[in-house]
């Protein structure tokens, strides 16, 4: 199948920052955890501790393991189980840096319907991100 | 194209040299501390390890009976696995999402996935998964259970009777389809020509979407198995479009609903990275099977064991 040869130019920048942002989320994913296996960081929970936390809920979990929700990660990331939430949060992050990338590419080309969604969509993303929400 | 399969072949080695080193790791840390890394009879990678073949049979088993792997992870490891329900789907939607992103690339470059018909449908999916994903965190285990196992035992039975058109007719564009300027062009591999497509019903099409959204935020599953009927029967985009579109964009509407199960802490590391791996190797090697499989029967299976795992969670949900 050949390539196509007369792509939009959003599309061309979006599925680009899309192949690198992958590569590097996958690559943290892989390092990180192997850091984490090999015991060359300190866990947060053992992993022979971990089958007394896995099979509560969430709700239970944090309240028992004393884990921070929300960007609290960030400040545990001394933890070899934590330093995984890099690569995790990197690959959840990757359409909102591919909906950024592309929108100054469609202003440009005044596609202002699209520009639009993209900025929405950013916004929907962001707030999911942001940890504002909450549970209902 | 040469570039991109040396590039997923890099990858490919990367993944099966981290899980030998895992592999290597786990069974060192076990000799090390003998006295304390079992549990219950059992040392702690055991459950890690099953996860990742699970996950690795999954990903063949998904790329062959046509289906994305989220769907059958989620209602396999919830029948026999010891975890929580809230980690399987937090874990379910992050595989869906890191294989969707992984094929997004190469989707967009042959023209297969379109930006411009995913890009209202993620929006409408993404605000839609969020909500779900908050929903699907705030109701009892065993309401989400119930509704789970009813979710997959009617995935099983859509998968048995939904129809797919290769090239659906669409003589009049809707307003806003129009306006959207949603079209495309694709050269078809089999027959080499160039398929020129267009869509309509574009409102219905989103309010399909908000349905696929929520279904997917609450339980952790892709959603592929209704977003490309959606596109297909009910948009009327060719069935290559609607598998490549529906795929790439779930990127999208899974990361929003992921954001929330990761900030509420429904991450556990140890469960989710060997799910993404074993999921991702299977899923290349059922890729390579694919050419000499019959998908039929591998479908027929599917089918059969989402079936039986999704009356298992019901009947799990019921207390029985």
């Amino acid at each position: 199948m050949s390539v196509a040869s007369h792509q939009e130019p959003e599309v061309v920048v979006y599925r680009r920052v899309q192949r690198w942002s992958v590569y590097l989320g996958l690559a943290l994913l892989l390092v990180t955890f192997i850091i984490y296996v090999s015991g060359l960081m300190k866990p947060y929970i053992a992993p022979t501790e971990l089958d007394e936390f896995w099979s509560l809920s969430v709700h239970e979990y944090i309240e028992t393991a004393e884990i921070e929700t929300g960007w609290g990660w960030l400040s545990m990331l001394r933890y070899a189980d934590f330093l995984n939430f890099v690569g995790v949060a990197f690959l959840a992050s990757v359409p909102i840096i591919c909906y950024i990338a592309i929108i100054p590419v469609l202003l440009r080309d005044r596609k202002t319907i699209y520009a639009v969604l993209a900025v929405l969509e950013v916004i929907v993303l962001a707030v999911a991100a942001s940890g504002i929400l909450g549970v209902v | 194209m040469k570039r991109s399969s040396r590039l997923r072949r890099v990858a490919l080695c990367l993944l099966l040299l981290f899980f030998l080193f895992s592999s290597y790791a786990s069974a060192q840390t076990d000799t090390q501390s003998l006295s304390d890394s079992t549990v219950n009879g059992r040392p702690w990678w055991y459950w890690p390890l099953l996860l990742f073949i699970v996950s690795f049979l999954i990903g063949i088993v998904a790329v062959l009976g046509g289906i994305g792997g989220g769907s059958l992870f989620v209602c396999v490891v919830a029948s026999f696995f010891p975890f929580h329900l809230d980690f399987i789907r937090a874990t379910g939607l992050f595989m869906a999402l890191a294989s969707s992103l992984s094929a997004g690339p190469s989707l967009l470059r042959f023209d297969l996935a379109s930006l411009r018909l995913a890009m209202p449908l993620a929006l409408v999916g993404s605000i839609a998964s969020t909500i779900g994903a908050m929903i699907g965190l705030a109701l009892p285990t065993n309401v989400v259970r119930i509704s789970l196992g009813v979710a997959i035992m009617g995935v099983s039975i859509f998968m048995l009777t939904a129809k797919k058109s290769r090239k659906p007719d669409v003589e009049h564009l809707d307003k806003l389809s129009a306006a959207l300027r949603i079209r495309g062009v694709y050269r078809d591999r089999g027959s080499g020509e160039r398929v020129t497509w267009r869509v309509h019903k574009t409102p219905q099409g989103l309010l399909f979407f908000i349905f696929v959204g929520m279904i997917g935020g609450m339980f952790g599953m892709g959603g592929g198995w209704a977003s490309v009927p959606t596109i297909n029967l009910v948009m009327g985009a060719p069935l290559k479009i609607s598998v490549a579109t529906s795929s790439f964009l779930l990127s999208i509407t899974d990361a929003a609903a992921a954001w929330v199960y990761l900030n509420n802490g429904a991450i556990i590391p140890m469960i989710l990275v060997p799910s993404i791996v074993g999921i991702m190797l299977g899923g290349a090697v059922g890729a390579r099977l694919l050419r000499v499989a019959r998908p039929t029967i591998v479908r027929w299976i599917v089918i059969g064991i989402l079936a039986f795992s999704g009356l298992r969670i019901f009947l799990q949900g019921l207390g029985l």
